[in-house]
């Protein structure tokens, strides 16, 4: 006699097998392993300068809500390999992560875990806790350290509104995992040591999602002046830094000609100051 | 040469199933799925808030159920699966409706043929496209047929009134509101009362949605809407506590737990 549990014959389908879970990683794993990246390879020798490299990736909270920032320059050494590349991805509606490290292992973290996310909400019916979500990356990020030890070190900057507290939160995290709540603001990659500097000076608690915005193009613009492998605004190209605001309405990338107003006004008091805004002494 | 015991012709087990199935479905309430300008629009009649009959599958796709709630969720629950896992494997655009609505009918069918038991749902796959033509509406039964249905479906319950009501109804390109009018009036039997706004389960799938196209309408949205549709539904004022008036079939006694039907108390015939 079968158990309750037992599926009816023919829904045997490997597709509606039950994993108990509602994490696709998970569900993935026990039915189809090769769709995942694999993390347990040797690599002869270690290929960290050899694969294009993000850079830097910005987070800061403001009243209601959080804003992400990320420059456009992938280097692989001190060759820029891309000047337009993308590394802000939205996770889902409340929710994104910034990639810093290897480009492609970000990309295909990125692209797993909006599946995650997704996954968990149509199952169970309801969103993932915001310390769910960075729990759940944090994993991801664990699952990499292997590949992390040869080179392929990936670190993502997460950042979600948080229904219940109708604020911003941000989380980083480590090539070993995370998460770790960080207060007000936070930077990743290579510029980060300069662009926290920066934002230290310029963050003011309780600003609006527009003064947010503005702080860290600054801070963004402070961390290319400082750090070869980010990319400033390209004026001549038109390319500009990637934006994202997340709010109680949702989650919002910024359009090129909105960001580009930014810029342009950041630049155009940068030819008076160069330095940018000087915070008051006392 | 004599016949064993208990023997029964193909014919006979089949048509046997046929009906249980048939009167299964039968018991609960109709679900009505119906293109709109922007998309598609469900519609079902669900006391409960917690058990869906609606639900998102994937970015373009919606599916809606009526039947045995626990054989509709297995089949969901699949679906987003296959949709999550060929999404991930290739590209998202490349999860489609009608790939979707071949897993089900394949085994539906197989079930249908092969179990004692038949699986007791009615299924609708959605799925809207960049335009209305790009829009499709698959409506699987309990033996694998898939019919693809143009501008609308009605299952569960008396279907085929429903069905009839909104063949009689249903124009092209209305809009969300006319949409959800014809929709319950579809799902209201003539001189019948409509359900309250608390026991509707209204979704779209609307094409002008960035990323996922599919919405649950709720709350004060839905308010808002039916305040819009063409005449004024009595479902606008809640009735008063107490001598809530209860459309004839609905479940008398304890508040429902999930969708009408019965409940499985282990009296259905073992597997």
């Amino acid at each position: 006699m079968a158990s309750h549990r037992d599926l009816p014959v023919g829904l045997a389908n490997e597709l509606f097998r039950n994993t108990g879970s509602s994490s696709f990683t998970e569900f993935v794993t026990s039915y189809a392993p090769d769709v995942l990246p694999r993390r347990d390879e040797v690599l002869a020798t270690p290929i960290g300068d050899q694969v294009p490299h993000a850079t830097t990736i910005l987070a800061a909270t403001f009243a209601g809500g959080v804003v992400m920032a990320g420059d456009r320059r992938a280097t692989s050494g001190n060759i820029i390999s891309q000047r337009d590349v993308e590394k802000v991805f939205r996770a889902d509606d409340y929710s994104c992560m910034g990639i810093a490290g290897t480009a492609s292992t970000g990309i295909e973290m990125a692209r797993l875990y909006r599946v995650e996310l997704e996954h968990y909400e149509k199952l169970e019916g309801r969103t993932m806790s915001v310390a769910g979500k960075a729990n759940r990356l944090a994993t991801m990020i664990r699952g990499n350290l292997g590949m992390a030890m040869q080179g392929l070190v990936v670190v993502p900057l997460f950042a979600a509104y948080d229904p219940d507290r109708d604020e911003g939160r941000i989380f980083s995290y480590d090539v070993a995992g995370g998460p770790y709540e960080r207060e007000r603001f936070d930077a990743i990659g290579s510029g980060s040591i300069f662009a926290r500097g920066s934002l230290k000076k310029l963050y003011r608690d309780g600003a609006s999602a527009d003064d947010m915005v503005m702080t860290l193009i600054q801070a963004l613009y402070d961390a290319a002046d400082d750090d070869s492998a980010t990319g400033g605004p390209d004026v001549t190209r038109k390319i500009w830094p990637i934006v994202s605001v997340i709010d109680a309405d949702g989650f919002r990338r910024l359009s090129d000609e909105e960001v580009s107003g930014y810029v342009e006004q950041m630049l155009e008091a940068r030819l008076i100051s160069p330095d940018g805004p000087i915070a008051p002494l006392r | 040469m004599s016949m064993p015991f208990g023997y029964a012709s193909p014919e006979q087990i089949m048509r046997d199933k046929a009906d249980y199935a048939r009167k299964g479905i039968a018991r609960g309430r109709s679900v009505v799925v119906l293109q709109y300008v922007d998309g598609i629009l469900f519609v079902a009649p669900n006391p409960s808030r917690a058990l869906h009959k609606i639900s998102e599958i994937y970015d373009r796709i919606g599916f809606a159920a009526v039947g045995r709630y626990n054989e509709f969720e297995e089949l969901r629950l699949g679906g987003i699966r296959y949709a999550d896992i060929n999404g991930y494997t290739y590209d998202r655009s490349d999860v489609t409706g009608r790939g979707l609505a071949n897993l089900y009918a394949s085994n539906l069918g197989r079930i249908f043929t092969e179990s004692i038991k038949s699986l007791e749902v009615e299924v609708v796959v959605a799925e809207v496209g960049e335009t209305k033509d790009g829009d499709a509406i698959y409506r699987l039964t309990f033996d694998g047929s898939v019919f693809d249905e143009h501008g609308f479906a009605a299952m569960g319950g008396q279907a085929e009134a429903v069905a009839g009501r909104l063949k009689d109804r249903y124009r092209e390109s209305m809009s969300l509101a006319d949409a959800l009018e014809v929709a319950l009036a579809a799902l209201t039997e003539p001189g019948g009362e409509r359900p309250p706004v608390g026991q509707l389960e209204v979704a779209v799938l609307d094409r002008n949605r960035e990323h996922r196209k599919f919405l649950r309408l709720t709350g004060a949205r839905l308010e808002r809407l039916l305040a819009q549709t063409t005449s004024t539904p009595p479902a606008a004022t809640p009735p008063p506590a107490g001598e809530t008036p209860a459309p004839d079939d609905a479940p008398t006694g304890p508040p429902p737990t999930g969708p009408e039907g019965d409940v499985d108390d282990g009296s259905s015939p073992p597997l």
